[in-house]
């Protein structure tokens, strides 16, 4: 098979690229080693935010912060998607000063804070806890979106867009020949590509390492909580300061709480599990913080393989070692808002060979590590296994 | 857990009916103090379910022909109650890497434990038809627990339907109790009762024990009904009357209740949480945590007995239960009676080659999905449809179980899938041409049941070596 473009993931990021590039008329493979959407896409918590974000992602943010609106014309339905705004609450002074000072810093950008004292606070939002909240600074355009639907939407609307995707289908090796890459992949005839899109999550890192450009990458596994249906109280997005619980309800009345970390799973380390100790300590943390939800049941707790970075921010952009290859993996938990943005902007950069939205903060080479393999050819036998059930 | 490496902690045992009363009991007997965990308030189980408060009537009247065995192991735990830790009205909601979180009476406890024997029990199967949710229909198991534990009948005139030796037991339990049973509709065929016929030599007093059954309620002038298809559960607040199809020809009969139920499936999730391997089984259409003879799970110090790893009945329950206790010994290092190990695996043997004979003669209706008019609900607890769920995995292009939870919210609700799970794979697999084994299965998370969000505030103190 020979294609313009060959992705490896099919995450939120590579979906949306793939989408993006057919739109241009690029002929399109996806290769994805287990469902797409089914991790970091999938499973995170479904904020849609700019608040908080570190200002080099603000740029970014801001162009994933106009295609948002227009998920139904994009991929056939709105996934939720609603611009409800977002609160982040100080629980003490330290927390205020942090939330004042990121409004000061933000204030230079597109994005929109205000700032509101304890009263306020109570008038406006009064299922926030008096006793807990001091104060808080709310984003009044961010919002919160289901991300299962948004990551299966993208899947969905990108096959229909004529994107070759392969589910189920383990990359077993990437090289780059003297034009264009070959793809070697479980169970599938040799796949010939013009360009290579790395967008593997937390599984890419031996695609970089492949092509010289070894990386710090590490796994997060969010630690989610869902409760039964409830009167919809919760009117916005809401975290704290320093982020150690945040929630949001949808419109069918389930509240969606997060916080701390789970653990990959003993007998599949590709699938994870919140711990025992930390939902309850976020359980009990939401419930002083929104004492409606004292009479709710949680009926189910999940968590997800996200990839994740050292400072945080994402690897974007094109490779330094090899022309035609481009990374973008290791939103660090933060990625959902952003990522149907950096498809637009992985897009651009392969048709055009540059981009309208600044990225040099998210250079791979920003890290000094020492490459693995820098063969510029790569098997990965850690891949050749696939998923049971 | 390298931390009880020391100083062993208790073997904890979930579950306290005939599978889990038998395993303490074999532990209790070696010298060992286990921990037992158990839902319900009394011990017994489904099958042996005690009153919630006494209701005037004797064991003979509430467990019939089984009335010496419920007292037995009654008594047997009662005994053993200064040699355990029993923790009744107790949820294992999560388990992992040797510790176990535990709601009880609203509050939190979390347990170390060194050895786990999962005896966890089974629940109705259920395929949804149309009229399903409507009030006065309960699941065949949930009519029997009625009238066990509650002393109260879910109907008047009552129609019990599915198929499996249940449906036969709860219906002529309730034509004992003076309840008007009006019929008893079989989703499989007479002729795949002629199965039956080979089980007659090894088991004659169960297959006899059916027989007996039928031929009461004849007598007493219920109807029987076999191969019946179309099946719908009719009434406006509630359930007025059943119609069905028998050969083609359409039937109607009017009822105040109705029991439903396609035979059993094993509660798996806390396995699934433990991290044991599963397995499909081609035979009940369901994925099952894999062990061997000697009841060991995949996952070392996890061992798995009675009806949550495969449903083989309470007699297998106990036997299976004596034997995952046994292997707990065993992998301790401690004296194990060999003879008594291969005594209990051949009676297993024995039972198991049976309820094989048993699910030939009530085979589960899986053609009546082809059947489910678009409009069914299939997870009540998400109020989902069988077209939103056809839809969804047309829409998407899904193939796998997981996937379609996730697209259509099918098994996310407070029961997880445990109800509707087995039904929505068949659907997925009915509507991309897949074999049921390849859609998968759900993959379990914790909370095994819903927790109140305020428990965590209330935590209690340790029983054993228990300690974060």
């Amino acid at each position: 098979m020979k294609v313009d473009v060959a992705i490896i993931g099919g995450g939120l990021v590579g979906c949306s690229t793939a989408l993006a590039l057919r739109q241009k008329g690029l002929s399109v493979a996806l290769l994805e080693r287990g469902f797409c959407g089914a991790q970091a896409s999938g499973t995170n918590y479904g904020g849609v935010r700019r608040q908080g974000r570190p200002t080099e992602q603000l740029p970014l943010a801001q162009r994933a912060h106009a295609v948002w609106p227009k998920l139904k014309q994009l991929i056939g339905i709105d996934g939720e998607f609603r611009r409800t705004g977002q609160l982040k609450l100080a629980r003490n002074e330290a927390e205020m000063a942090s939330l004042e000072a990121y409004a000061r810093t933000a204030a230079s950008t597109d994005l929109q804070l205000e700032l509101i004292g304890s009263r306020a606070l109570a008038e406006r939002f009064p299922w926030v806890s008096r006793d807990v909240a001091f104060g808080a600074s709310f984003s009044a355009d961010d919002g919160q979106a289901n991300p299962r639907l948004v990551s299966a939407g993208f899947a969905a609307a990108a096959r229909r867009a004529g994107v070759a995707i392969f589910e189920q289908t383990p990359v077993l090796g990437v090289s780059r020949e003297a034009c264009g890459f070959l793809v070697e992949a479980q169970g599938k005839p040799a796949i010939r590509a013009m360009h290579l899109v790395n967008a593997a999550g937390a599984w890419a890192g031996p695609f970089a390492d492949a092509f010289g450009e070894g990386v710090p990458l590490g796994r997060i596994y969010p630690s989610m909580i869902v409760t039964e249906p409830m009167k919809v109280f919760m009117t916005v997005n809401t975290g704290v300061e320093g982020g150690n619980v945040y929630a949001r309800q949808v419109e069918r009345g389930n509240c969606i709480i997060g916080g701390e970390r789970g653990l990959a799973r003993a007998d599949d380390a590709d699938f994870s599990r919140p711990t025992g100790s930390a939902v309850t300590r976020v359980m009990q943390r939401a419930v002083q913080l929104f004492p409606l939800l004292k009479g709710a049941h949680a009926i189910r707790f999940w968590s997800g393989t996200e990839g994740a970075m050292p400072d945080k921010n994402p690897v974007i952009g094109a490779s330094r070692t090899t022309p035609d290859l481009i990374h973008a993996f290791g939103f660090s938990g933060a990625g959902f808002q952003i990522a149907p943005g950096v498809g637009e902007v992985i897009a651009e950069l392969i048709t055009t060979g540059e981009t309208t939205t600044p990225i040099d903060a998210f250079s791979i080479d920003r890290f000094s590590v020492d490459a693995a393999l820098g063969s510029g050819a790569g098997v990965f036998p850690q891949s050749l296994q696939s998923r049971g059930t | 857990m390298s931390a009880a490496a020391k100083n062993p902690a208790q073997p904890l045992i979930v579950g306290a009916g005939p599978a889990g009363i038998r395993a303490a009991a074999t532990l209790v007997a070696a010298g060992l103090r286990p921990i037992v965990v158990d839902e319900a308030p009394a011990c017994g189980g489904q099958i042996y379910r005690q009153p919630l408060v006494p209701d005037g009537r004797d064991a003979r009247a509430r467990y019939g022909s089984e009335a010496p065995k419920a007292k037995r192991l009654h008594g047997e735990f009662a005994a053993l109650q200064d040699k355990l830790d029993y923790l009744p009205n107790s949820l294992v909601w999560n388990l992992a890497d040797g510790i176990a979180d535990v709601a009880m009476n609203g509050a939190h406890k979390r347990l170390v434990h060194d050895g786990l024997i999962l005896a966890t029990g089974a629940m109705d199967r259920i395929l949804p038809v149309p009229g399903w949710t409507l009030p006065g229909v309960f699941s065949l198991g949930g009519s029997q627990i009625a009238l066990k534990a509650q002393g109260c009948v879910i109907g008047s005139r009552v129609v019990f339907v599915g198929t499996g030796p249940l449906l036969y037991l709860v219906a002529w339990q309730y034509l004992k109790a003076g309840v008007k049973v009006v019929a008893v509709l079989d989703a499989a065929p007479f002729s795949a009762r002629v199965a039956m016929v080979k089980a007659l030599p090894g088991f004659p007093a169960i297959v006899l024990r059916g027989a007996r059954f039928v031929a009461e309620m004849m007598m007493k002038g219920v109807a029987f009904h076999y191969g019946i298809n179309k099946l719908r559960f009719e009434g406006t607040h509630r359930v007025e009357g059943v119609s069905f199809e028998v050969r083609g020809k359409p039937r109607h009969l009017s009822c105040d209740g109705a029991g439903f139920g396609l035979g059993l499936k094993s509660e798996a999730q806390l396995a699934d949480l433990a991290g044991c391997r599963f397995a499909f089984n081609e035979r009940d259409r369901v994925f099952l945590p894999e062990t061997d003879e000697a009841r060991r799970s995949s996952v070392p110090g996890v061992y798995l007995a009675g009806d949550g790893s495969g449903i083989a009945g309470a007699d297998a329950a106990e036997l299976s239960g004596e034997r995952a206790a046994l292997s707990l010994l065993d992998d301790r290092g401690l004296a194990v009676d060999r003879a008594r190990v291969g005594l209990l695996e051949r009676e297993l043997r024995k039972i198991f080659a049976f309820r094989t004979v048993l699910e030939q003669s009530f085979p589960f209706p899986a053609h009546w999905i082809a059947d489910l008019p678009g409009n069914t609900t299939v997870c009540r607890c998400e109020e989902i449809d069988v077209s939103t769920i056809r839809d969804a995995a047309d829409h998407f292009g899904i193939v796998e179980m997981n996937r379609l939870k996730a697209v259509s919210r099918v098994g996310m609700g407070r029961c997880q899938g445990r109800v509707c799970g087995a039904a929505a794979a068949e659907l997925l697999a009915a509507a991309t041409g897949q074999p049921i084994s390849a859609v998968g299965r759900l993959r379990g998370q914790a909370p095994v049941k819903p927790l109140p969000m305020s428990f965590a505030e209330l935590a209690l103190p340790a029983i054993g070596e228990a300690a974060e």
